[in-house]
């Protein structure tokens, strides 16, 4: 299964890079990682006239702190976000959900602006960064525009991307205190795309939930945000709402059906996954919560641990 | 077999380890032209026109072919195994004419030089395609008003075949109870990781036409090549070269492009080659299990059983390319390790628009087990039985054999079995799973909402049929031996329990015993490696020649070291006396000495050959003697010879996601003298592998027009190495009566208990729900559904 | 037709220099113009990890890498875990061959490139993060068992030979 042919081009810099897409007209496509278009290629599914390839636009490589959140460029491996040790303690559900994506040999070439861009409606960095409420930094010869995550999917394969602009950076917020988060997907084999996955990040105020995004992946052409489970989780105590949560979710969703999964069995696993998630977001948050820490320090004062 | 049977290491393993191995693809003669093949996008269609101009045209490209070009070459693929009941038997041309009858069907080829460009121009070939409504689903293809796959096989019936053993109707008129289950087994295929591949170079000036094959039958391809393109046998050459991965996949006889690519290379004069895609082989090699069975049991009150019978359908895809040997397995494995007095089966092969269907690992004995072991548990549960106890009181016991089955095998000989001890390999089985404590563990987990559950299954496997196959051992005076024979390889570790066999009659290092396979031009006897018969049929005939080269060296060593043949032994390379070392010749020195032609190479070498000089009387060689310590030998087995084994597993199925996890898997295997131990088990892993594939993973999905919506690995789940579990395995040793290293064959038997094993074990997980499981492969999705269904079920007034 | 580019690549030590067309696939270009052909291709969709080598240290799936995509990389194949001209085995391929971790030979190149590359970064996993790292490389013949036992040999081993009392 060999490509068809295709002219190539290697930029060295974002402008370059800009000016040969443009160049190159509706038949150009963007290479980044290329673990999802090389297969395309490969399979003759898709047939570019151009390819602009970005893996030697330098300037788009980068992890940097900025207004206290976290700028991630849009080349940036896959593979730096897993070993970034800080990522685990500042974007704990980015880097738990990187470790699903794919194998490490894919994560080695994938990038985290290709896989956003890509939006396979399966693929679990589009769910993680609408839940984190992502801010997508887009240029293009026009100049540069910023994309709220909820609003970049648009539907299957499709963002809000315009054929001569280019996804640059990712900016994460930074958490709010007392906050678990945790990705929960289920795939037929370890490294599979998810039948369904969901991400999850609840921040608590003593027991309560004072913020709730649940978001989903799997279960439409794009990022399903699970609104009404978050409204009802708001106020309430996780133990109280989380099945109630977890059925909004299930009513809410109108997945599609393929060979792996019924539209049934599809929403019935969002529902199982969202309910586990939260469970489990929630038992992080409570490990970060003051008031957990003011339980062990009374267990402490009593002399005994927690 | 003592001395060198064991758990030796691989002999071939270096070379692949250091990516040196030579597989079809790595092999590029000088010069070589690539193929690419035009492929039927349709299930069924009528081709109105086909115009290669473009394609002809492009740069780069040499031919195009279309079965217009290939005249009277493009005839139907030899039927390789008829049988009197295959009265419709249908058999696909290398190019297909005025219509296709399953997607990825051949219609033209072209030839490139390179398989960029080739692909190129297959894209711009362009073909008046008609579509035909597609017959897919097999189960219906037999009734009336369904398309035809071809015009001239009334409902879509290839074969139909009625056995019978003893008087089932009685049996089942007067049994205590009669039991009826429906079971359906979909389609799966082999998919090796290395997909097919054909390199043929053809010498006009030698008149000769050489040909790679990852083939699992070399001589047959060679063979039935010379016939096809009018060529002597002799000037036809067929190597298998390291093959990635067989399970009957490469055994299917002449698939288009095994015939197509060595006419280009004649037809061009220029090396071709064609390496399969991936795509490419999800479409159109060969693919099977697609059964559906109404399956009934007579038993008596105790459960034992009196008759049974087996009405089914099997699908046979487009064509009947390896005739009806699937179904024929079926029915003669499907008592399996039971005593089934009165026995009636009836099958009927249906053509559908899909892929054709011949041997994947297995073949046939999967459903069969499937269908044999759903009945025993479905007599376990009406009459308030363990399983294992209906399984052992319908055992053939070790004091039955030989048992007859009462039917025909495969082969053609009875379906007899040999030796065995299931009842002992289900009693280990028991105890290494730990029948008891599992039985605490799973109530425990219930209570916290965990189903653990336990499944076993039991099967008997015929290995090592004929018709024959042959060796040929040479010792050299290098002191190396060669040891060569018509099978191939794809894996199963022949370059050392070959090595092994000839190295405990020569006494001599396994290391020293360099072995060949799949060269038609080293050896021109056998048929090929295919339903675990390799070891049994090669193994024992190089055993056969390599006691006759021991004869050979124990005859020349008495004379020239002056001893009685009684007090000599081989060890070590050498013959000696015994008791005296000092008095030893190599065997390479021996080897040097037998050739008496003057020459001599190697210190040892030349101390024997100055025997020669000895004044002597008459001719070197007597009438009938040949040179060298060389023979060849042979082996045919008298029928085939019994394996069987018995699995047990634990499993989890979470109720949630529906997704079922492996927490223990146990075998116990039967497959007599061992070898290799590590060998053996290796095969048993494999084999285990793919039945969970089957039971729970590998699913072929054709949409209505015959299009395989998951022609990919992406869709096409093969278990990685987090869903196949470890698995331990124990042996038993039953030798065989029927050849003399008394081994059996191992090849198939990990696949074939495994989908009716995974039923008992869900059923038994999910016994608080009711789940009735009576198809493969199951899924998360389909378990759900299950639940939902039997809750809904329990619910009910 | 496109123009073809230059290529220049170090892979196992020693530098190429190719003139390459764009859609030329990295595995093929390892295969056929350099002949390196232990390197295999089993799916050419990324998912069998039968072309797994290193690139600049990590592993790649050479079938998802465009052999222009390599100018100037450093690449490893199977061909180069072993010393040029050494007999010997790397401790990996000699634990694969202890093991009886391999049958057909097709996957193996990948599974060693892969294990190489994970026991650099994990060099004490437990037997769970070995499935883990292994699924990501499809096996038909050996159902993973003695792969998975190779990888913790191999690993076992290089602890013996790590440890300070060891020298």
């Amino acid at each position: 299964m060999k490509p068809a042919p295709f002219e190539y081009v290697a930029p060295r810099s974002l402008d370059e890079a800009l000016g040969a897409l443009a160049d190159g007209g509706a038949d150009a496509k963007l290479l980044a990682g290329g673990q999802s278009l090389i297969p395309l290629l490969n399979f003759r599914l898709a047939r570019p006239s151009l390819l602009v390839d970005l893996n030697r636009v330098a300037e788009l490589v980068y992890v940097s702190s900025r207004d206290r959140g976290v700028a991630i460029g849009a080349m940036t491996r896959q593979a730096t976000i897993e070993r970034d040790a800080q990522m685990r303690q500042a974007q704990p559900l980015l880097f738990e959900a990187i470790g699903w994506v794919g194998h490490p040999a894919i994560r080695s070439r994938g990038t985290i602006g290709g896989s956003l861009a890509h939006a396979d409606p399966a693929a679990e960095l589009p769910a993680v960064a609408v839940c984190l409420d992502a801010q997508l930094s887009i240029a293009s010869p026009r100049g540069r525009r910023t994309v709220a995550a909820e609003d970049f999917f648009v539907g299957y394969l499709t963002t809000v991307l315009e054929p001569d602009e280019i996804l640059v950076e990712t900016w994460l917020p930074p958490l709010l205190p007392s906050t678990g988060q945790a990705w929960l997907e289920f795939a037929r084999r370890h490294g599979d795309f998810a039948l369904a996955g969901v991400a999850v990040s609840l921040s608590l105020e003593r027991d309560a939930v004072c913020d709730a995004r649940i978001v989903l992946t799997g279960v439409g052409g794009k990022p399903a945000r699970a609104r009404e489970a978050e409204t009802l989780l708001m106020g309430g105590r996780v133990s109280e709402r989380a099945a109630a949560a977890a059925e909004a979710v299930r009513s809410a969703i109108d997945p599609d059906a393929d060979i792996h999964a019924t539209k049934e069995y599809r929403a019935h696993l969002a529902g199982v996954l969202t309910e586990r998630a939260i469970h489990l977001a929630h038992d992080r948050a409570l490990a970060l919560a003051p008031s957990a820490l003011d339980v062990r320090r009374t267990l402490e004062s009593l002399g005994r641990h927690a | 077999m003592s001395g060198v049977a064991g758990p030796v290491r691989r002999t071939e393993d270096p070379r692949l380890l250091r990516g040196l191995g030579s597989y079809v693809d790595d092999i590029d003669p000088p010069g070589v032209l690539h193929a690419a093949i035009l492929r039927s996008p349709y299930g069924h269609a009528r081709i109105a026109g086909i115009d290669v101009s473009a394609a002809r045209a492009y740069p780069g490209v040499c031919a195009v072919y279309t079965a217009a070009d290939l005249g009277d070459f493009n005839q139907p693929a030899p039927l390789v195994i008829p049988h009197p009941s295959l009265t419709h038997g249908r058999t696909q041309r290398p190019l297909a004419t005025d219509k296709v009858c399953f997607i990825g069907e051949a219609v033209a080829m072209v030839v490139a030089t390179d398989r960029y460009i080739a692909e190129d121009a297959v894209g711009l070939i362009e073909v008046d395609w008609q579509p035909l409504p597609a017959m897919i689903d097999f189960r219906v293809a037999d009734q009336a008003g369904q398309p035809l796959v071809h015009a001239d096989v009334p409902n879509n019936v290839a074969a139909h075949l009625i056995q019978v053993v003893g008087d089932p109707e009685s049996a089942f008129r007067n049994a205590a109870h009669v039991f009826e289950e429906q079971l359906y087994v979909e389609r799966s295929c082999g998919s090796p990781i290395e997909a097919r591949g054909v390199v043929a170079v053809y010498d006009p000036r030698l008149e000769s036409l050489l040909v790679w094959d990852a083939t699992q039958a070399p001589l047959t391809i060679k063979n039935g090549l010379a016939n096809m393109l009018g060529l002597p046998e002799f000037k036809v050459e067929v190597i298998a070269p390291d093959v990635g991965g067989g399970f009957g996949t490469k055994i299917m006889l002449f698939f288009a492009e095994e015939v197509l690519v060595p006419w280009a290379a004649i037809q061009l004069r220029q090396p071709v080659k064609w390496t399969e895609d991936r795509r490419e082989h999800f479409i159109s090699a060969n693919q099977e299990r697609g059964q559906q069975h109404t399956a009934r049991v007579a038993v008596d009150a105790e459960g034992r059983i009196l008759g049974m019978e087996s009405v089914f359908l099997h699908d046979t895809g487009a064509y009947t390319p390896y005739g009806i040997v699937v179904p024929i397995i079926t029915v003669t494995q499907m008592p399996g390790p039971y005593k089934v007095p009165n026995y009636r089966s009836e099958f009927t092969v249906v053509y559908t628009n899909t892929p054709c269907v011949s041997p994947y690992r297995g073949a046939g004995r999967p459903q069969a087990c499937f269908v044999m072991e759903r009945l025993i548990d479905r007599i376990a549960r009406e009459l308030g039985l363990d399983a294992n106890e209906v399984r052992r009181r319908n055992f053939v016991q070790p004091t039955d054999y030989p048992w007859d089955v009462g039917l025909t095998f495969q082969d053609g000989a009875p379906t007899k079995y040999d030796s065995g001890n299931y009842p002992a390999g289900l009693q280990l089985a028991e105890e290494m799973i730990d029948v008891p404590a599992f039985r605490a563990e799973q109530s425990a987990a219930r209570q916290h909402g965990r189903y653990l559950g336990i499944g076993f299954a039991a099967y008997v496997e015929g290995t090592g049929i004929g018709p024959y196959e042959g060796g040929h051992v040479r010792i050299e005076p290098s002191g190396r031996v060669l040891a060569v024979t018509a099978v191939t390889s794809q894996g199963q570790g022949h370059y050392t329990s070959f090595a092994q066999i000839v190295a405990n009659e020569l006494g001599c290092d396994v290391a020293d015993v360099s072995v060949i396979t799949g060269d038609t031009s080293r050896f021109n006897w056998g048929a090929g490696t295919y339903a675990s018969r390799a070891l049994v049929t090669a193994g024992n005939a190089l055993g056969v020649a390599a006691r006759a080269v021991r004869e050979k060296v124990l005859t020349l060593g008495a004379e020239l070291l002056e001893a009685s043949r009684d007090d000599l032994e081989l060890r070590d390379g050498t013959v000696r006396v015994k008791g005296a070392p000092g008095r030893a010749l190599t065997l390479g020195a021996l080897a040097t000495a037998a050739n008496p032609i003057r020459y001599a190479y190697g210190k040892a070498a030349s101390q024997a050959a100055l025997q020669l000089v000895k004044p002597r009387a008459g001719a070197v060689l007597r009438a009938g003697e040949e040179p060298g310590l060389e023979a060849r030998g042979f082996f045919a087995p008298d029928r085939a010879t019994w394996a069987s084994g018995q699995h047990a597993a634990i499993v989890e199925v979470d109720p949630g996601t529906g997704n079922l996890t492996f927490v223990r898997y146990v075998v116990v295997h039967d497959c007599g003298v061992l070898i290799n131990p590590t060998i053996v088990e290796g095969q048993i892993h494999g084999g285990v592998a793919q039945g969970i594939g089957g039971a729970f993973y590998e699913r072929l999905y054709f949409d209505d027009s015959g299009q395989l919506v998951n022609a990919s690995f992406m869709d096409f789940l093969m278990p990685t190495a987090v869903e196949v579990p470890e698995i331990e395995v124990a042996h038993i040793e039953t030798p065989s009566p029927l050849n003399p290293l008394g081994v059996k064959g191992v090849g198939e038997a990990g696949t074939i208990p495994v989908a009716a094993l995974v039923a008992e074990a869900i059923e038994d997980a999910l016994a608080p729900f009711g789940v009735r499981i009576n198809e493969m492969p199951l899924s998360p999705a389909r378990i759900r559904e299950l639940i939902d269904e039997a809750v809904y079920v329990d619910a009910r007034p | 037709m496109p123009e073809p580019r230059a290529v220049r690549v170090v892979v196992n030590g020693r530098t190429f220099e190719r003139s390459v067309e764009p859609r030329l696939l990295l595995s093929d270009f390892l295969r056929h113009h350099l002949h390196l052909t232990g390197t295999h291709v089993g799916c050419e969709h990324g998912v069998c990890g039968a072309c797994t080598v290193l690139v600049d240290g990590q592993p790649t799936r050479a079938c998802l890498m465009l052999a222009v995509q390599a100018d100037g990389a450093a690449i490893t194949t199977v061909e180069g875990l072993t010393e040029t001209g050494a007999d010997a085995l790397s401790s990996v391929q000699e634990a694969f061959w202890e093991a009886h971790g391999l049958q057909c030979g097709f996957c193996t190149s990948g599974m060693l490139i892969t294990t190489v590359a994970f026991l650099r970064d994990n060099p004490r996993p437990s037997v769970d993060e070995i499935r883990v790292a292994l699924s990501g490389n499809l096996c038909r013949c050996t159902g993973y068992q003695n792969i998975v036992k190779a990888v913790r040999l191999a690993s076992d081993r290089a602890a013996v030979a790590t440890r300070p009392d060891s020298a």
